[in-house]
């Protein structure tokens, strides 16, 4: 066992970790349930596009919609059935506002479809780019919560990778998806990890995994030793909230930092989730699309928290009845962690790929409403891991100076809610923060528009003013020509000489056509001009 | 089921103003003994005379402001505001002075700014610096320390200075009033005495005068308290101790004779209240971590010029209020790099 170096980022909390809760008992798989519903976003980049209409019978794991464009991922029938419907659902947000989505009746039988892409013996015999197809057809998406399409993080060039980071941080409170699958899974994870080696060739991987999970980090160091895979380690961090937030992990693990607004690939590391790397084995080695994923279902509003596995589109209903139900009086339903997580009006909506915590709370575990002023303590400063002056970016937000916050890196913000948790005065900072996010790229996606409609407006301008030109020059040839007519009529009158008329007609018809040809060009290079502002 | 929505993260907090505030109280109370220990009844009595006009003054400006009252007044700052106040004021200071000098910081220099957090100077400073120059003879007016007295004043006697000014029968403001080490110093220089004719003289005590040593000692104790318990940065407190007790050190060193120690320096006056309690309020302060360690070292240099060589006896409050207007520029020069920046 090599011990690897570490570095450490900038504040962070010690959390009680409330892991405990749902990790003594296995992970249980979950019977589809009679009805799923599929919204067509539920990814990062562009929505699908569904493949299926109602009336459909489909079987599990057949194609349902296709990603469009890169930046976009497949989804799959998670069971056998038909599909009723194709319409507007509520889908798991605050706003509760419905999204598309494909509805699938289930018939119960829970039969895999025919056709499906066979599972491969030895993915060494793939090359990287029909690795990276195969997972793209599987739909596969960060299952740590992003939901960023995989196959678009290792569409990259050769030998660009120095580090390939495997985040089993989960730092947040309460979940422990990732923690039981790799009690559980580790040879799979292990196998998944072997894949992206073979697309990445990177130098080195390091697997991130917080020090409370003991059992975890001992079951992945097992399956590495039996898989023997190179320069591939195991690297225990301190638990420290948020250690798995990408650019966090990447700190701790590698020591270098994303360049601000920037990318993991700039420097050389792809960072993946544990959950996203069991998904690339199970889609490559055993043919299996996305279609279910390992959620934690707890809090101190359910019965029996605990892991399940469940059929993406199940509601989450459905999936807090197998913990048990709700205690009394509980008061919120969170999708994810308590830091990060986001409230949900309703548990009538469906499981999405990125979720991969359920989390239920009585009012002791809520927030409180009682904010007073900024008492410009600091102490938000010294927990951001950003390194952000959480509280000037509160004033400006607050201001709705949107110069002034981007200034101060407000897109450099993670969210993760640090300074927000320690805030003396209990601000909601990260609204605020959030809120002037999406103001300010509504007012970028505005400027657009209308610089768009701007360019469209004046090349329509141009278009019109040379056509009148066209028009104004053919209308002067017209009369030029007339007049030389009535010009010709009056010499013949005096002294016909068909000779000379014909040399005259010669000359004109050279000019004429030189300055068609003049004109001609200079229509041209206004069009050019145009076209390259 | 529908649920409530909110926003993340769905904690409890853990910090609280009104905590904070009360944990500040609590840090005070070790030099509050020890300056009662030393002064009499006269500290206490001030305390609880300037915290009532304290509560009172916000309670109705909030009601005139049409602000909810208890939610502000229990988050205790005003009381905080009220002791730091007292805490610079003679013992025996009448309430008229107690009043205009609490008016000035609760009213004037915190609500007229539109209350806590807004407020670009330190509020107990405001109002001790507004004593200071309208009142210098009654701010003055330090009695000399019980362990050195010839007089003794009881509880009713120490109120009925408060209120009346009457002395008990035989004493009057002569015979009970000191100087303070500090000022011991100033007038005996300006007389033309060194450093060591003074110190044979007067009562230095063990370390910087008697009683005052020890009441220094008992703020620096709530001060690394307060430190320890994370609810102030050692930035200022180590900036401005740092930067007293250094300039002082090499001018002292420079020439002994007319330059006190560092030792007296930092224990002989308000250097230890105002390092660990004034110093560090975070809303008239700098609040990035580089920015707090020049806003203490502007205090401390600024006290040791305003000691050295200016007018007033201490230069704490001076120093605390030309750093408050300091420090939005401070802020904005002292940003820390983020991450990922280059
Ligand atoms: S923690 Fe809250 S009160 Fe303190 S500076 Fe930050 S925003 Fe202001
Ligand atoms: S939510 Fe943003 S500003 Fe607050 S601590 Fe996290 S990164 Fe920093």
């Amino acid at each position: 066992m090599t011990l690897h170096k570490l570095g450490h980022f900038h504040g962070g909390l010690h959390l009680d970790d409330h892991k405990a809760e749902s990790t003594g008992q296995p992970i249980e798989p979950q019977p589809p349930g009679k009805e799923l519903v599929l919204p067509l976003r539920q990814h990062i980049g562009h929505d699908a596009e569904a493949v299926v209409k109602p009336g459909d019978r489909v079987g599990k794991g057949q194609l349902i919609a296709q990603p469009f464009g890169d930046i976009s991922a497949a989804i799959h029938a998670p069971t056998s059935g038909t599909v009723v419907a194709i319409e507007g659902r509520p889908f798991p947000h605050p706003s509760g506002l419905p999204v598309e989505s494909i509805v699938i009746a289930a018939d119960g039988e829970d039969r895999w479809a025919q056709g499906l892409p066979a599972p491969v013996a030895d993915f060494r015999n793939l090359s990287a780019p029909e690795l990276t197809q195969r997972i793209r057809e599987a739909g596969i998406v960060g299952l740590g919560g992003a939901a960023f399409p995989t196959d678009a993080k290792l569409r990259i060039d050769k030998n660009s990778i120095s580090t390939l980071v495997i985040n089993g941080a989960e730092c947040e409170p309460w979940i422990t998806c990732d923690d039981m699958l790799m009690r559980e899974q580790a040879s799979g994870i292990v196998s998944g990890i072997a894949i992206l080696q073979h697309i990445l060739r990177p130098m080195e991987t390091l697997i991130g995994i917080e020090d409370n999970k003991p059992e975890a980090i001992e079951a992945m160091r097992q399956a590495l030793a039996t898989a023997r895979l190179d320069n591939t380690e195991v690297v225990v961090i301190p638990t420290l909230y948020p250690s798995g937030g990408e650019k966090q992990l990447i700190k701790i693990l590698t020591g270098k930092e994303v360049p601000s607004g920037g990318l993991p690939l700039q420097i050389g590391v792809v960072c993946q989730n544990v959950g996203t790397t069991f998904a690339i084995f199970e889609a490559i080695v055993e043919g299996k699309p996305l279609i279910e994923r390992v959620v934690t279902v707890t809090g101190d509003g359910v019965q029996q928290p605990h892991n399940l596995r469940l059929r993406i589109g199940t509601p989450i209903s459905a999936a807090i009845a197998a913990a048990g139900g709700y205690v009394e009086g509980v008061a919120e339903l969170l999708i994810g962690g308590p830091m990060m997580g986001v409230a949900l009006p309703s548990d009538e909506v469906p499981l999405i790929k990125s979720a991969n915590c359920i989390l239920a709370s009585t009012p002791a575990n809520l927030r409180r409403h009682d904010a007073h002023p900024c008492i410009r303590c600091g102490e938000c400063a010294t927990v951001c891991p950003a390194q952000l002056l959480p509280q000037q970016l509160y004033w400006y937000a607050r201001a709705k100076d949107h110069d002034k916050a981007e200034d101060h890196h407000l897109f450099d913000c993670i969210e993760c809610g640090c300074c927000d948790y320690v805030c003396p005065s209990h601000i909601p900072l990260v609204q605020y923060y959030r809120h002037a996010k999406g103001e300010i790229r509504h007012l970028r996606k505005e400027k657009e528009k209308a610089d768009r409609a701007r360019i469209r407006h004046q090349l329509r301008e141009e278009r019109l003013a040379r056509e009148k030109a066209e028009r104004a020059a053919r209308l002067a040839a017209k009369k030029a020509a007339l007049e030389k007519k009535k010009a010709a009529k009056q010499d013949a009158g005096d002294t016909p000489d068909p000779k000379k008329d014909a040399i005259a007609a010669a000359l004109e018809r050279a000019k004429a056509r030189k300055a068609a040809l003049q004109q001609e060009k200079a229509g041209k290079t206004a069009q050019e001009s145009n076209e390259s502002p | 089921m529908k649920f409530q929505i909110d926003s993340s993260p769905h904690l409890p907090p853990v910090n609280d103003v009104s905590r904070l505030m009360r944990q500040v109280l609590l840090a005070l109370l070790p030099g509050i003994a020890v300056a009662s220990w030393y002064f009499g009844w006269g500290v206490l009595i001030n305390l609880v005379v300037a915290t009532l006009l304290a509560v009172g003054f916000e309670a109705l400006i909030l009601a005139i402001r049409r602000r909810p009252v208890v939610p502000v007044i229990s988050d205790y700052s005003a009381v905080v505001t009220a002791w730091l106040l007292v805490l610079a004021l003679p013992p025996l200071a009448p309430w008229w002075l107690l009043t205009i000098g609490v008016f000035f910081a609760i009213v004037v220099a915190k609500q007229l700014y539109g209350g806590l957090g807004y407020n670009p100077f330190n509020p107990a400073m405001v109002g001790y610096v507004v004593l200071l120059i309208s009142f210098p003879a009654t701010m003055t007016n330090w009695m000399a320390p019980t362990t050195l007295a010839d007089f003794h004043l009881g509880l009713s006697d120490a109120l009925r200075v408060t209120f009346t000014g009457e002395f008990p029968p035989g004493l009057d403001w002569d015979a009970i009033t000191a100087a303070t080490p500090l000022d011991t110093v100033r007038s005996g220089l300006r007389l033309g005495e060194s450093i060591s004719e003074m110190q044979d003289q007067i009562p230095f005590g063990l370390l910087a005068g008697e009683g005052w040593e020890w009441i220094s000692i008992a703020f620096l104790l709530g001060g690394l308290w307060l430190l320890w318990k994370g609810i102030i940065d050692w930035q200022v407190p180590v900036g401005l101790l740092a930067a007293l007790g250094l300039l002082s050190a090499v001018f002292s060193l420079y020439d002994p004779e007319y330059f006190s120690s560092p030792l007296y320096q930092l224990l002989g006056g308000g250097a230890m209240l105002g390092a660990f309690f004034i110093a560090t309020d975070p809303v008239s302060g700098s609040t990035t971590p580089l920015g707090r360690l020049l806003f203490g070292i502007g205090v401390g240099t600024i006290t040791f010029v305003i000691r050295s060589w200016g007018g007033y006896p201490d230069g704490i409050a001076f120093g605390v209020l030309l750093m408050n207007m300091a420090a939005p520029m401070i802020d904005e020069y002292t940003r820390p790099r983020v991450y990922g920046e280059r």
